[in-house]
């Protein structure tokens, strides 16, 4: 088990932390990867989302709306990506 | 295991009164799933609703001028932190409820912020479950869920919603903001219960 | 074969420390060997993981301050009081010691080589880590404002002053002292501000690429700074590693 980066007087990190996490499950870097808030819809990379990660879990809120954007769930042998507060998630197309 | 980091020390493991899978602490971690909501006493307000609709509320003056207890509890967090003898004062949830008719077998607690859990009503009687708004003899702390968080120590922390505003009494279950995402409906940390199918 | 690269980078493997330098009193620079390592963009970070030997595991993300090279790089630490892995790094590690990193990481906090754009860098505290790897590895015109609490405090000092000494007029670095300001130095302490900004800031037709790094409080007041003195916000880039680091 690991621990988590937040000190008491920060208490989210910016979406740029689940560079290593994220990539480790899906084999990409997701900070580039764009979200579109489902409750103000707008489109912002992981890299800005306010992440919370002295939880459960991660919680990848909107810094427009404060709304949840994206949860990440490690259990015993899965990965759980909740995204029911992302509309649109976009990646760069890959290049040749 | 990969390698190992010469001089570094980890966490002691202490197997008195620990549920499985867990350490004990004797810090007071800070966990929080979003910004810490800022509530001012005036405009605080405790809500019991039923499954029929009706609303009883509290002000913060009459939430207070409630019959208290000072339970003192061991708390047991899913990311594997067991915090023991810690020492609260709240309103008993037998007390709130007292008055209350109800049919329900579920409650979803709903916090300042928009988080929710949801709780058997059986698991929040019979002395189990406090509305706390003490911490070791001072006002609750924010950070620790004040004014007043939801405290049932007998499941994974995540169950004693911080910044509660309502508890809603309910016919049906309604799995909650953690419970929807990979963890465990029920989450009773002596059978291990932390994740979906554990 | 892509493919398999890619996955190599995003999992753990083993570091040695080659070396270490203190920067100040409470801040150490780590040289970590790594085997196949192919170098990194900067701005990028690692994840450095310790495992006690019971298996408890902690880690966290530290930016590469050391321009790109082959097999080797180096992470800053700040150590944090009561931190978990800053102070292991700081206070314990040593040359010879076995640690993991998982990276390089992040693809958006990152001032790629090829950008043509002139860089205007903006660090407060530990934050300046990464924008050191960019001041090593300029290629490009880039300026540095660099707020810390004292001299004593700053990173980097000798290290950025010879960097700016030899890119030939390409980097440039302006200090801000926010608590104590060094002897004779021309303003007393004070916080960043728009003036001190606005005197290091690329004109606007310059399409400068601006890059923030530092405590969260401090890269919200800079980023909006800079809009307030006309930068371009889809041209500035921030990132926290500032206090969370622990």
């Amino acid at each position: 088990m690991s621990s988590t980066n937040a000190g008491a007087n920060a208490p989210w990190v910016d979406g740029n932390a689940l560079a290593g996490p994220l990539g480790e499950i899906i084999g990409t870097d997701l900070t580039v990867a764009e979200l579109t808030c489902a409750n103000c819809r707008t489109s912002r990379p992981l890299a800005m989302m306010h992440v919370f990660d002295r939880a459960p879990g991660l919680v990848a809120r909107c810094p427009g709306c404060d709304d949840v954007v994206m949860r990440v769930v490690h259990t015993s042998d899965r990965v759980l990506i909740d995204l029911r507060g992302s509309l649109v998630l976009s990646l760069p197309a890959p290049t040749a | 295991m990969g390698v190992i980091t010469r001089g570094f020390g980890g966490r002691r493991r202490d197997d008195t009164d620990l549920p499985p899978g867990q350490y004990r602490t004797d810090d007071f971690p800070v966990m929080s799933a979003g910004p810490t909501p800022r509530i001012d006493l005036d405009e605080w307000e405790l809500a019991v609703v039923t499954e029929t609709g009706e609303r009883s509320t509290w002000s913060w003056t009459e939430f207070t001028a409630l019959p208290a207890d000072e339970p003192t509890v061991d708390i047991h967090c899913v990311t594997h932190w067991s915090k023991f003898d810690t020492s609260w004062r709240g309103v008993s949830v037998d007390t709130l409820l007292g008055d209350i008719d109800t049919a329900a077998e579920y409650v979803v607690a709903h916090s300042y912020g928009g988080y929710t859990t949801n709780i058997p009503l059986e698991d929040l009687l019979d002395g189990q479950a406090w509305v706390a708004y003490e911490f070791d003899g001072e006002p609750l702390e924010p950070e620790h869920g004040g004014p007043a968080r939801l405290l049932v120590p007998h499941l994974y922390f995540w169950k004693s919603a911080k910044w509660l505003r309502a508890l809603e009494l309910r016919y049906d279950d309604d799995p909650g903001f953690w419970e929807t995402a990979g963890y465990h409906n029920d989450g009773d940390p002596w059978r291990e219960q932390r994740y979906w199918g554990d | 074969m892509a493919r398999a690269a890619v996955l190599g980078r995003l999992t753990w493997q083993p570091a040695t420390v080659a070396a270490t330098r203190p920067e100040t009193a409470t801040a150490r620079t780590l040289v970590l060997d790594v085997d196949g390592w192919t170098g990194h963009v900067p701005g990028q970070h690692v994840d450095v993981r310790l495992t006690a030997p019971d298996g408890y595991t902690a880690y966290r993300s530290y930016s590469i301050s050391s321009a790109p090279e082959p097999d080797r790089l180096e992470v800053t630490v700040q150590a944090v009081t009561h931190g978990e892995v800053s102070p292991h790094l700081v206070d314990v590690a040593a040359p010879g010691d076995q640690l993991e990193i998982r990276g390089p990481l992040g693809g958006w906090f990152v001032r790629r080589p090829d950008d043509p754009r002139p860089a205007l860098l903006i660090a407060g505290g530990s934050g300046v880590a990464p924008l050191m790897s960019m001041v090593r590895a300029a290629t490009n015109p880039t300026r540095l404002l660099y707020s810390a609490r004292s001299p004593s405090d700053a990173l980097f000092t000798a290290d950025l002053a010879t960097a700016r000494a030899a890119s030939g007029g390409r980097v440039a670095v302006t200090h801000v002292y926010t608590r104590v300001a060094p002897p004779g130095w021309p303003t007393p302490p004070q916080r960043l501000d728009a003036d001190a900004l606005a005197r290091v800031a690329w004109p606007r037709d310059a399409d400068a690429v601006a890059f923030v790094c530092g405590p969260t409080g401090f890269v919200e007041t800079a980023a909006d700074l800079l809009v307030d003195i006309g930068h371009d916000p889809a041209n500035i880039r921030t990132e926290r590693f500032g206090p969370t680091g622990g």
